[in-house]
């Protein structure tokens, strides 16, 4: 499966949910898949996905499901400790792994060679970490939100990407009609 | 006056509950004085971009948040600021440590210290510098400006200011 085949088939769980999307075609593929207030679309700024939704979770008791990248981890490795430190319950990263940059045409990352980023947050402190197939992507989801208990999960997908158009909303509209789930 | 002490109750008193600190020397005691609040949550990242997404995760999710740094990070930061700090409207007050100003023992500190209010301007950050310890008398206000129009805002704070960097 590729990305975006996962991120259909997540929608129904993602739907409720305060989800903050990595940059590039992951944002733009869901923003065309559910469009929802409680979506953060990233429009910039690679890498700090897991970051501002650390802070989202710190800050308030609702939860805060990141999709990731691996490109993106790989460029923000200081979060994993961050994250392994500091994660409240309410925290699931959820990296889709593709092993590529996908937003920028599929150049291999480091990650589909000798570098494995589920030990490489397990080592950071991070308790509870779970790999998943693609298609297993959401039932392990589901059991994350069930369990309450922070998760980073990495699933190991396809590199590929599928066609969708930029998002051309306007940021601070995003941010306001995030903000408005969050505190609704 | 304890300028640490007068930092912190600033920040309190503009319901600023929460701080990511990227450590300076010059930083060491007002770091230290955040660490013993009880009404802020200090998270240490491990790079100054890190720390404001967390501070905008934090925002949106309802908490008013700082960033305490040294300047040499407006090299590390700049793609932040303009790309999710500015372009999302977001308030974000950073305490800045001027490195490489007058009284400064390290050289290379100064290599920096020349960039950084050009880099700030560049960005159109409003930004404050202080030198003497009564400048910190502004913080509040700046504070107040900083959640009042929804911009990152500088407070420069150089080796001066903290009373010299060798001899503090
Ligand atoms: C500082 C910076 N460098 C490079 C880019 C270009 N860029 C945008 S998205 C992306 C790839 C992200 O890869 P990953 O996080 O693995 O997500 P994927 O698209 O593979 O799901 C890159 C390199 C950028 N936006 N910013
Ligand atoms: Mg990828």
């Amino acid at each position: 499966m590729i990305r975006s085949e996962i991120l259909k088939e997540i929608a129904p769980i993602l739907r409720d949910q305060l989800v903050v999307c990595n940059i590039g075609i992951p944002s733009q593929e869901l923003h065309a898949i559910d469009d929802q207030p409680t979506n953060f679309y990233m429009l910039g700024t690679m890498g700090l996905a897991s970051s501002i939704g650390l802070g989202l979770a710190i800050a308030q008791p609702k939860t805060v499901i990141v999709i990731d990248g691996d490109g993106s981890v790989l460029t923000n490795l200081g979060t994993l400790p961050t994250i392994g430190n500091n994660a409240p319950a309410n925290y699931i990263l959820m990296i889709i792994d593709n092993g590529s940059y996908g937003s920028t045409g599929d150049q291999p990352t480091y990650t589909g060679m000798k570098t494995d980023l589920a030990g490489m947050a397990r080592a950071a402190g991070c308790d509870n970490v779970v790999e998943v197939q693609d298609v297993d992507t959401g039932a392990a989801l589901q059991a994350a939100i069930d369990g309450g208990t922070a998760t980073v999960m990495v699933v190991k997908c396809d590199s590929g990407n599928a066609k969708m158009p930029v998002i051309t909303m306007d940021p601070v509209v995003i941010r306001d009609r995030f903000m408005k789930s969050v505190a609704g | 006056m304890n300028i640490d002490k007068k930092i912190a109750d600033d920040l309190v008193a503009n319901d600023i509950s929460f701080v990511t600190t990227v450590p300076c020397k010059q930083l060491a005691g007002v770091i230290e004085e955040i660490d013993q609040r009880d009404d802020i949550f200090h998270i240490p990242s491990n790079k100054e971009d890190e720390g404001m997404g967390l501070c905008a995760g934090a925002w949106m999710g309802g908490k008013r948040p700082a960033i305490i740094m040294q300047n040499t990070a407006i090299g590390v930061t700049i793609n932040t600021l303009a790309t999710l700090i500015q372009f999302y409207r977001m308030p974000l007050p950073m305490i800045i440590s001027y490195r490489g100003e007058l009284r400064e023992p390290v050289a290379c500190q100064v290599e920096m210290a020349v960039h950084t209010k050009a880099l700030l301007n560049q960005l159109n950050i409003p930004t404050y510098h202080f030198h003497w310890q009564r400048d910190v008398e502004e913080l509040d206000n700046i504070l107040k400006y900083t959640f009042m129009c929804s911009k990152p805002v500088a407070i420069l704070t150089d080796a001066n200011f903290w009373g010299g960097y060798g001899d503090q």
